[in-house]
């Protein structure tokens, strides 16, 4: 049986590294660490070991760490120093908000909070709001007021079919139509931040400021 | 068994007791029985639009309280057979009924009456509740006034929220020269807002006002635009298909052609 073990053991100065495979399965990654650490019981024993342990580009919650210490403390002499991941260093949450589609009327008076990216398919009228921790999209006329990142997310946009809001905020700009701009113009448009001043511009624009790399098939 | 329609606004001042009024009146002139409710307590009108305030003996109040039964509080109208009111109390709060108290009585009113038009009071607290509670249907009246459109959207979510999902819309106090030099707002806007059935169209007549001092309903007089726009929403709610009245008063060729153009 050639099968890559998940798991590596390197020894240091300062003691063992256990170097995590980060594409396998959790589960089948602890299994593994039991079988490893019943299998060389006897080498395993003596005196305190301290042990790092790596896990690669995973990413675990507090519990499943708990585990991993678990399974390594079993062997009376090992001692987990760390558990590090190297995503932790970078951003904490990679993994993008996902979009929530909505449809309905904002009334007068009505809020709706949502966590990640929102696509509202009707009316936002004078005196409702929308509060989204990433970006808005109304499929419909937006008169009331929109939060765009209202967790600090300056990257946020919001985009409207029909874009004559009351107020438009992302992250901590607040920006008042049609004081400092105004706009009934019959294309899609959307707002966006350019240091630190909302601005707006045609929806069709917007993969100049997304700059996101686009394959499309075809000729 | 009958229908219980409130007719409300949030906004004060944009003739929701006018619009019960004459409602009621159109209604009951259409061969309906009709009764109507005042649940603006502490502050009653539609008595006196109606001309009926010299009638009252009982009130809301004592019926909710058991002081007496509900036909003895029932007043009727003078003009009409099958037209009732039931007045509210001039002397207490709206805090001195519960919604249940006015579910029960509405709901005991329905077997008895073709239609039940509830006048709602200003504000979208207890008294709101307080009429909301028992009806079937709702009209919202609105003028095109920003303000009142807004009130508007704010009572239609509570109304949804409620469980009356398709109130139907009165758009009063309408100055066809003032809509037309965009003064106002215009109707396809407010209609597009608030994204509910218009039900009528009410011009801004000084005959309603002569009318509503003379504890006469305006629909009683055929001269009057307004009377004949109130009379079209009766007709409307019957199930009637009505054609929405046109504002211009003398249309000359231009308004015509218009008028047209607006059909085709």
């Amino acid at each position: 049986m050639s099968v890559k073990s998940a798991i590596t053991i390197k020894g240091t100065k300062e003691g063992l590294i256990f170097l995590l495979d980060d594409q396998c399965d959790f589960m089948s990654l602890l299994d593994e660490l039991h079988a490893k650490l019943d299998k060389h019981e006897q080498q395993l024993t003596g005196p305190m070991v301290h042990v790092f342990v790596k896990l690669g580009s995973r990413n675990l919650d507090e519990e499943d760490k708990e585990k991993i210490r678990g399974a390594i403390r079993r062997q009376g002499n090992f001692l987990v120093q760390s558990i590090e991941s190297d995503l932790e260093a970078n951003v904490p949450a990679l993994e993008p908000p996902s979009l929530q589609t909505m449809t309905g009327i904002v009334r007068s008076g009505q809020v709706v909070q949502h966590d990640g990216h929102l696509l509202f398919i009707g009316d936002v009228n004078p005196g409702g709001s929308i509060l989204c921790t990433g970006d808005i999209y109304v499929m419909g006329a937006l008169r009331g007021m929109a939060h765009a990142g209202c967790e600090g997310n300056d990257s946020s946009i919001i985009a409207a079919s029909l874009m004559t809001p009351t107020q438009l905020r992302i992250a901590e700009v607040i920006s008042r139509p049609p004081e400092e701009w105004a706009s009934a113009e019959p294309w899609m448009e959307y707002a966006y931040l350019r240091n630190g001043t909302m601005e707006i511009d045609k929806l069709t624009h917007l993969h100049h400021y997304r700059k996101e790399a686009m394959l499309f098939k075809g000729v | 068994m009958g229908e219980a329609i409130v007719v409300t606004s949030g906004k004060g001042g944009v003739g929701k007791t006018t619009t019960s009024a004459n409602l009621g009146t159109a209604l009951a002139l259409l061969g309906k029985k009709v009764c109507m409710v005042d649940t603006d307590i502490g502050l009653r009108n539609l008595d006196v639009v109606m001309g009926l305030e010299n009638r009252i003996v009982y009130d809301l109040i004592d019926v909710a309280e058991g002081r007496c039964r509900l036909p003895q509080a029932l007043v009727k109208d003078k003009r009409f057979e099958e037209l009732y009111m039931l007045p509210a109390a001039q002397t207490k709060d709206k805090n001195d009924i519960t919604p249940e108290q006015v579910g029960k009585i509405v709901e005991e009113l329905k077997p008895d009456f073709d239609y039940v038009i509830i006048d709602c009071p200003a504000g979208i607290e207890q008294g709101f509740d307080n009429a909301v509670a028992g009806a079937d249907q709702a009209i919202v009246v609105t003028t095109p006034e920003n303000a009142a459109v807004r009130d508007a959207d704010r009572v239609i979510g509570i109304l949804d929220k409620r469980g009356i999902k398709s109130p139907k819309l009165i758009i009063n106090r309408i100055r066809p020269n003032m809509m037309k030099s965009g003064d106002m707002l215009e109707i396809d806007d407010i209609c597009q807002v608030l994204a509910i059935d218009l039900v009528g169209i009410i011009p801004d007549d000084e005959l309603v006002i002569r009318a509503a001092n003379h504890g006469e309903p305006t629909v009683m007089n055929p001269n009057s635009r307004a009377a004949i726009a109130y009379r079209n929403v009766a007709r409307r709610i019957l199930g009637e298909t009505v054609p929405l009245m046109p504002l211009e008063e003398k249309t000359g060729v231009f308004g015509r052609v218009k008028k047209f153009l607006r059909m085709g």
